[in-house]
């Protein structure tokens, strides 16, 4: 970060009451861990989206390179049978 | 190819997909427009002064509307855009809060109500709001000075929610049903708000010289006015209590600073007020 005074970027995740995972909702700056949930709480809940919130330093956040895309994720892109798709799913098995 | 990977957002996408559910005429949700006592029996127990409950009501009604208005001025100003929606979140509570306590008012006391040309479609609760003089304000003092700095607007929400909340639990046993409910919705609301004051509070106070500086250049000029919002809320010693930890663990004095003397108001109110409600009296067959 250029500027030294400029508050940490923290990445949001906040799991709604129709979802079933924390799903990335977006990112803010904070002072700390703890100012940073109530900030998430304020920007990303306020129209009753959440019940949990989670927060994670953006610099804690390894991610994978765009320069690595082809090697990372070509690889499976012909691999059809790793795909459960030649089963029929029964519609009473929710979330698949 | 025949067989696509399956999109793994597919089933829960995102967190704000469904959120209208089939109804996508109103996109705020829980809020009754028109009437904010829509469907509630408004009668007043037989045991209640009916004048006297509007007096309180009022008075609480307008120490949330004034404080509400005082940081919605924060939009856009705030240090970060993350304040500016936390003070922004803050403002819209209280300002709910008012709405209801000043439709409470009306409806155990009509009189209290300025009385506009027939025909006026002004709800009894933006009456009240819009069309009273600075006079007839029956906020504290506390909530209607400038907001300073930061530190002094933090060092405000700290004293009035903590004071609020305190009498807000009490105030969930009410003997007038309604208040008790208008209470027990707002006792999550100030929870927050003392809970955002607090730690910034502590943050301030514990932060570089700078904001130290300001934190306790805040808390000065804002405690001359606290005595009279404790009273005003009957605070006991559960406010001290709560308000001397603060203060513990920030490393802070309690302020010796005497009392504001006088009562009524200062001459911020009208100044505000002349802001809040010049459209409202400019369009007063207006609808909103």
């Amino acid at each position: 970060m250029t500027d030294e005074k400029e508050w940490p970027l923290y990445e949001v995740f906040v799991r709604g009451k129709r979802g079933l995972n924390h799903v990335h909702v977006g990112s803010l700056h904070a002072a700390d861990d703890e100012m940073a949930v109530r900030h998430a709480r304020d920007v990303y809940t306020r129209r009753n989206e959440g019940v949990s919130i989670w927060v994670v330093k953006a610099d804690d956040i390894t991610a994978s390179s765009p320069d690595e895309k082809d090697p990372l994720f070509a690889p499976a892109g012909d691999k059809v049978y790793r795909h459960p798709t030649f089963y029929t799913i029964p519609d009473n098995v929710p979330h698949m | 190819m025949s067989h696509s990977a399956p999109d793994p957002n597919e089933d829960h996408g995102s967190v704000y997909d469904g959120l209208l559910g089939t109804d996508t005429s109103q996109w705020a949700f829980g809020t009754d427009f028109e009437d904010p006592l829509a469907g509630v029996d408004t009668t007043v127990p037989a045991d209640l002064d009916p004048a006297e409950l509007a007096a309180y009501c009022l008075a609480l009604g307008d120490d949330a509307l004034v404080l509400s208005h005082r940081l919605s001025e924060w939009c856009s100003n705030a240090p970060d855009l993350e304040e500016d929606i936390a003070l922004a979140n803050i403002a819209l509570d209280l300002l709910g809060q008012a709405r209801l306590l000043l439709a409470r008012a009306a409806a155990a006391d009509p009189s209290v109500v300025p009385t506009l040309p027939d025909g006026s479609p002004v709800p009894v609760e933006d009456a009240l709001a819009f069309f009273r003089e600075a006079i007839d304000f029956r906020n504290v003092r506390l909530v209607e000075v400038a907001n300073g700095d930061f530190a002094e607007t933090i060092a405000r929400l700290l004293l009035f929610a903590t004071v609020r909340l305190a009498a807000f639990e009490r105030l969930c046993a009410h003997r007038d049903p309604v208040l008790a409910a208008i209470a027990a919705k707002g006792v999550k609301e100030l929870t927050y708000h003392r809970d955002y004051a607090g730690r910034w509070f502590l943050t301030l106070a514990q932060g570089t010289d700078e904001s130290r500086r300001r934190l306790l250049d805040g808390l000065s000029a804002t405690w001359p006015l606290y005595a009279e919002l404790a009273a005003a809320y009957a605070a006991g010693a559960e406010v001290d209590v709560v308000l001397d930890q603060v203060f513990a663990v920030s490393g802070v004095d309690r302020p010796e600073v005497a009392p504001m003397a006088g009562r009524g108001h200062t001459e911020a109110l009208s100044r505000m007020l002349a802001e809040m409600q010049v459209v409202a009296r400019a369009h007063p067959e207006g609808l909103w």
